[in-house]
């Protein structure tokens, strides 16, 4: 009897089980760090005195990164994806009224639902509202400048605001900031945790930013760069742009039960 | 040319800048604009565990502590249980205590607080310990992409020497870098950590 023959005998293969893929473990792709900006970027001077010099070290994601910080709707209020309303005292603020939406995802292309997207931004002249902003340009009595959503079940958000203006930093004596809004996104667990900036397509402080240009990949900077949509603009109201944010896949699924989607 | 994967690529990391905190903590800006804040207060009348407060300063390549500088930390409840649905293990959960919060740094010192309770030694999927410890986030103007470390509890020894991400480190040296110091002021259990972002003493950060 031939080796294969004999395997087939072997009473261990009588009763076969069907192959199910291993359930993962629940830990996240790892990061392609070439996308992303390096730590140390000596044309960005802040960052020369504050970048790590020692590699990173790298840990297999335990359940203290696959965890993360959960948010519900009782940890927000009903103006804070409105940044027209939700500092108004005597009317609107000045600027173009805009609606800034978008879908978070994951790696796998997957909507990220019920995950805390937060936004901050100049006002229309470029000015914070900060007390370490001595920028020229005038405060708006109406304008806060921050604002927060929860994705809805398909990891889709949207908040009304207006386009913040370009403004001047101290980094070579004549560098300005590209028109941008500032976000912070949680995900699901820890290690997806990001902070990024939107960019506004057709600006052309983008190509000379010492900040943006900190990133070394073309495709991925122009992935900062939101474009305008006119459909999801309202008719003699506001211009819309759109802005899609990916955060880290993960492997498979953590829960016991195969859940839709996983 | 095979079938494309199409997977997505991650949306690349951005500074904080230095106003990280009109959309974070806005308090610290200088104006009160949402109903509700998150804020450096873990601990909330029905958190079960011993109090702490978490005490500490990141100090840049020349010794100076960031003052622009904004921490989040994560950490698991007294019995070692994330209040997240993918820990498993068989730590009871409590309301009231979510187990994350943010804090800026004080604009002149430096100093970074948080008020929480001492976590609970940590299983993992396969059912190993790990020391209590605390995950920490560390975003600022001049940081490109978010630092990622942990705090040890310098009272742990046994605990910490027994650690399995402790003893991925390779030089004894610089496991120090990531031990909180225990002791007790006005009757309150402090712990106290140093992050330096470079130097002989450079803390370990992750690639988590
Ligand atoms: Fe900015």
């Amino acid at each position: 009897m031939n080796a294969q023959a004999k395997a087939l005998q072997d009473p261990r293969l009588n009763r076969p089980e069907p192959f199910t893929p291993p359930l993962g473990d629940g830990g996240f792709f790892q990061r392609d760090r070439s996308i992303h900006p390096p730590a140390y970027a000596p044309g960005y001077k802040s960052s020369v005195l504050r970048s790590p010099r020692q590699s990173l070290l790298s840990l297999e994601n335990s359940v203290s990164e696959i965890t993360g910080p959960v948010f519900g709707h009782n940890d927000l209020g009903p103006l804070d994806n409105d940044l027209i309303r939700n500092y108004a005292k005597d009317g609107d603020p000045v600027g173009e009224r805009i609606i800034v939406h978008g879908r978070v995802l994951d790696e796998t292309g997957r909507g990220v639902p019920n995950t805390l997207v937060e936004f901050w931004q100049a006002n229309a002249g470029g000015r914070y509202r900060h007390k370490k902003d001595t920028y020229l340009a005038p405060i708006d009595p109406n304008f806060g400048g921050c604002g927060r959503a929860l994705t809805d079940d398909t990891g889709y958000y949207y908040f009304r605001t207006v386009k913040p203006g370009p403004y001047p930093w101290r980094n070579f004596v004549n560098s300005w900031r590209p028109a941008h809004i500032h976000f912070s996104v949680f995900g699901s667990g820890f290690a997806q945790r990001l902070i990024t900036q939107m960019y506004f397509e057709g600006d052309p402080l983008i190509p000379v930013c010492p900040i943006l240009t900190t990133i070394p990949d073309k495709d991925a900077l122009d992935r900062l760069v939101a474009p305008l949509d006119l459909n999801a603009s309202t008719p003699f109201d506001s211009l819309a742009y759109r802005f899609d944010i990916v955060l880290r896949g993960q492997r498979s699924t953590y829960f016991e039960n195969r859940t839709a989607g996983n | 040319m095979p079938q494309p994967l199409n997977y997505l690529k991650e949306t690349a990391s951005q500074t904080a800048g230095p106003y990280v905190h009109i959309g974070l903590i806005p308090a610290m800006a200088g104006f009160d604009i949402f109903e509700k804040n998150f804020s450096n207060v873990l601990v909330t009348p029905n958190s079960k565990g011993e109090r702490i407060t978490l005490e500490g300063r990141v100090l840049d390549g020349s010794g100076t502590p960031l003052r622009d500088v904004l921490l989040e930390i994560w950490q698991a409840n007294a019995a070692g249980r994330y209040n997240h649905p993918a820990d498993r293990s068989a730590g009871a959960l409590e309301e009231g205590f979510r187990g994350w919060g943010r804090a800026g740094s004080d604009f002149d010192s430096g100093l970074v607080t948080f008020e929480t309770i001492k976590p609970g030694a940590i299983t993992d999927k396969t059912g190993r310990k790990c020391a209590p410890h605390v995950n920490v986030w560390i975003v600022a103007r001049g940081i490109n992409i978010g630092l990622n470390t942990r705090l040890y509890f310098s009272d742990e020894e046994a605990a910490n020497a027994a650690d399995p991400v402790l003893n991925l480190i390779e030089q004894p040296t610089r496991r120090k870098t990531l031990i909180a110091t225990r002791s007790e002021r006005a009757g309150k259990v402090v712990y106290s950590f140093t992050i330096n972002l470079q130097g002989p003493e450079e803390t370990v950060f992750f690639d988590v």
